[in-house]
């Protein structure tokens, strides 16, 4: 059975319980496609034309199996509806203690970064059992991150972050896929993830990483693009001080107020007009085109070591 | 040749000859049949890139074309067989020839505006048509931005605008349908007395003129964007790639019911008529197609349930998703019950109505699957849902829309078409199909995705059956064509009424007269009412 597999491996929480999600929708879809298809079989055969002359006379409505054909369908629907929902919002939520990790997809390659300052291209090392949170970010198209033994797939998508969660429960390797059509070499954007013993994992890990971690990487970019200059970790810049931004609420010059999270630091390092700081004058110039997404990624990474504490599900693994 | 058939009656057929009497008809009927013929040329041409990507993905490398080569295949392959093939195929013919006649008109209520469409229609295929030779266009017929707007270097533009032009086809023919059966129906002919053929095509009508607008805007926004370089969709210009998609499936997913709606129609007839007995709960039949229409403008969002769409906006998307599927089911209900104590009869139509149920069931309860969020997360933009859509647009319509053919074949043409082979079309057809599509569920949920050129190796002996089953689903659709043509000289001759068969176009000379009826008719029963037409009674049951 090989070369024919008809059910793929259970590789993640998730999988088996979107596999008996699964056997629940097969099961229905088989009861009501063999109901239908005997009934038409016997009731064809049954009462086939024996003469051209005949004129069948039977009822042709009622009232009473309408009801009962619309009621039915429409309560086992509901229990499809809600069994569905309640696994999706499972997936859609990752625990406080996800091990986090950054994916940038562009055409056509994963780039992974880990907080350890780690960089995988098209593979991803994670360890056994523990939960793992990707925030992703594509440098160009739609891109879609899927996992098929793990059941688990979300679409990176410009200009936003997105993110998922999944818990391997299977040492081995699997397919990463992109499952969004992206462009020329769509089917050549794949990889692999490695799930491997938590032992095997810290030696993957200390093989080194050479440039340091994620946020020292992003502290020299702050020094390397001048940010520094600007906002000054005292507060007597012209522009505000980031110390202890992340994950703090900010005043908005238009009176309005947004949490410090990824997406905002994000905005305002590409489009600084966007939210202008209460206080402050909008002076910043767009770094749009100056700096790549895994660099937007490792200032938000600098940002949140700044203090005071990550926010919950965010930087768990900083300063390592 | 047709004509040299009934030399001495004149019909629509035979009344006036020449290249411009076929160009410049207002006769809906002859204009159905140019229809055909053009739906029938890009049902080829799409029929052609399925046999190349079919080729391609026997094996999991990228041997016989190009990446580039692949994934315009297959962006041809969908848009010339959504766009001009699928959307037009049975409302633009069968519709065309038939509405007025099920309704006892003598034409549309707008003949020189049907003509347009169907001017309208070419010159969007003939855009379409260029941008394939020209060079082809690689975005998938979905066209999801900024991929469309800002990167890919194919005929991105003309053929988005080959698709806005047959758009206003599609419009102008949903507003004609709906003028003429508000105000067309033959004295008697009230709303419940219309055949159901009729009703489906006046729900189908009502999402043409309401849906196709927005697809029009979209393509507009697109336009803007790629050519002056707007920020609409593209981040990097300020814009939301998503929002596209929210558009896209706006007119889309409702487009979904413009194909599937008037198969139903033809379902319905068939089923009657093959059974001789009046659909099993006409009343909720033609309701449920309405409430078809409705509702399936409020279930877009589940397109977008990874697409960085809200938890809870996919939830309701989810829910609402659910409420499609009882009508349907309402349908399937009704059609099995119609044949309980009828008078089955196996014609060609017959099968492929039978054939149509069967497949549409499949499709239609593993539309249940996907519209589960937790299922879909795994299964979406993987072959589980091509197979999902091709049960229902391949499964459900053509098989409609080939049954219709064959059904109505005598009245179109005055010639019946050879019955045994029909039915071993019909059978070859329905094997093919399921052999081609029934292991694109399993590939897509062990994880193969869609659109991928080239694909691991586990993968392969699910494509080879799929391709296996793409060769024999080939011999069984050039079967009738093979047997149309050869009908058209040799095939016996039609009565006007082969079937016993109780629509209003049954009740006139095949092939009809230019102005359908030579007495207008006045409806005194009910649709399906058989002991009009039969006259010895015989008891079954």
């Amino acid at each position: 059975m090989d070369k024919l597999p008809l059910f793929p491996e259970q590789a993640s929480t998730f999988a088996p319980g979107v596999d008996h999600l699964t056997y629940f929708l097969l099961a229905v879809a088989v009861f009501f496609t063999v109901l239908i298809f005997c009934t038409i079989f016997y009731l064809a055969i049954r009462y086939r034309r024996r003469s051209d002359k005949e004129l069948p006379h039977a009822p042709h409505g009622g009232m009473a199996l309408e009801i009962v054909w619309s009621v039915i369908p429409f309560g086992i629907t509901m229990v499809m509806f809600t069994w569905g929902a309640s696994v999706f919002f499972n997936e859609s939520r990752p625990p406080d203690n996800a091990m986090p990790l950054y994916v940038v997809a562009k055409q056509w390659m994963w780039k992974i970064e880990h907080m350890e300052g780690q960089r995988e291209i098209n593979e991803l090392h994670i360890p056994l059992g523990r939960a793992v949170r990707l925030t992703m970010a594509s440098e160009d198209v739609i891109h879609s991150f899927y996992v098929p033994a793990f059941r688990v797939k979300q679409d990176v998508v410009p200009g936003k972050y997105s993110t998922i969660w999944f818990q391997p429960t299977k040492p081995g390797k699997y397919h990463l896929f992109c499952a969004e059509f992206c462009g020329t070499r769509h089917s050549g954007m794949i990889g692999w993830i490695h799930v491997m013993e938590p032992q095997d994992y810290q030696r993957w890990l200390s093989g080194g990483a050479p440039e340091g971690t994620l946020s020292e990487s992003g502290q020299k970019l702050f020094t390397d693009l001048a940010c520094s200059n600007c906002h000054k970790a005292d507060g007597t810049g012209r522009c505000p001080s980031l110390e202890g931004l992340f994950g703090k609420t900010v005043q908005l010059a238009n009176g309005a107020k947004v949490v410090a999270d990824e997406a905002y630091i994000r905005e305002s390092i590409l489009h600084p007009a966007a939210k202008i700081v209460a206080g402050y004058q909008p002076v910043m110039p767009t770094f749009q085109g100056l700096v790549t997404e895994d660099g937007v990624l490792q200032l938000i990474e600098y940002i949140k070591s700044l203090g005071p504490k990550p926010v919950v599900g965010g930087g768990g693994a900083l300063g390592k | 040749m047709i004509t040299a058939a009934v030399p001495e009656r004149e019909n629509y057929l035979n009344y006036k000859y020449g290249i411009k009497s076929w160009l410049l008809t207002k006769d809906h009927k002859r204009i159905g049949l140019l229809y055909l013929f053009t739906v029938t040329l890009f049902f080829c041409l799409g029929g052609a890139f399925a046999t190349m990507i079919r080729i391609e993905l026997l094996t999991p490398q990228g041997n016989f074309v190009s990446s580039e080569t692949y994934n315009k295949l297959f962006t041809m392959h969908g848009v010339a067989m959504i766009f001009f093939f699928l959307i037009p195929a049975i409302p633009a013919t069968l519709g065309n020839f038939f509405l007025p006649m099920m309704i006892g008109a003598r034409d549309l209520a707008f003949p020189r505006i049907n003509l347009l469409s169907w001017y309208l229609l070419v010159i969007g295929g003939l855009f379409s048509l260029f941008a394939m030779l020209a060079g082809g266009v690689d975005t998938g017929w979905t066209f999801y931005t900024p991929y469309s707007t800002t990167y890919s270097n194919s005929w991105v533009i003309a053929t988005a605008l080959g698709i806005f032009i047959s758009g206003f086809s599609s419009i102008l023919t949903g507003l004609n349908f709906i003028v003429t059966v508000h105000r067309m129906r033959a004295p008697g002919m009230t709303w419940m007395r219309m055949p159901l053929f009729v009703w489906s095509h006046y729900a189908t009508a009502l999402i043409q003129v309401l849906g196709t607008p927005v697809i029009a805007v979209t393509i507009i926004l697109l336009f803007c964007e790629r050519v002056f370089h707007i920020g609409i969709f593209d981040p990097t210009l300020g814009g939301d790639p998503v929002l596209f998609q929210h558009m896209f499936w706006f007119y889309s997913h409702p487009a979904v019911y413009i194909m599937v709606l008037p198969a139903m129609g033809i379902v319905s007839e068939l089923v009657s008529v093959f059974s001789r007995k009046p659909i099993f709960g006409y009343q909720f039949v033609a309701y449920a197609s309405m409430a078809i229409a409705v509702l399936g403008f409020l279930v877009w969002g589940h397109h977008l349930f990874v697409a960085t769409e809200s938890v809870y906006s996919a939830l309701v998307f989810s829910f609402l998703s659910y409420f499609v599927a009882i009508p349907s089911a309402i349908k399937v209900f009704n059609w099995t019950a119609t044949l309980y104590k009828g008078s089955i009869s196996f014609a060609t139509p017959m099968l492929y109505a039978f054939g149509f149920i069967g497949l549409f069931t499949i499709g239609g309860l593993t539309g249940l699957f996907v519209a589960a969020l937790g299922f879909d997360v795994h299964v979406t933009d993987t072959y589980f849902v091509v197979a999902h859509f091709h049960y229902i647009m391949v499964g459900g319509t053509i098989m409609a829309y080939l049954g219709g053919l064959h059904y109505w074949w005598p009245k179109i043409t005055g010639r019946m078409y050879p019955e045994g082979w029909a039915k071993l079309s019909a059978l070859i057809i329905f094997l093919g199909f399921n052999l081609t599509f029934f292991p694109q569920f399993i590939l897509g949920y062990l994880g193969m995705p869609r659109r991928y050129h080239v694909y691991p190796d586990e993968f392969q002996v699910l494509h080879v059956l799929s391709t296996a089953g793409a060769s024999v689903l080939a011999v069984g659709y050039l079967m009738p064509m093979v047997y149309f043509i050869w009908s058209l000289r040799y095939g016996k001759v039609a009565s006007a009424n082969p079937w016993g068969a109780t629509g209003l176009e049954w009740q006139t000379p095949s092939p009809p007269p230019v102005h359908n009826f030579d007495v207008t008719p006045i409806v005194t029963h009910e649709a399906y009412d058989y002991s009009t037409v039969i006259g010895q009674e015989v008891e079954v049951g």
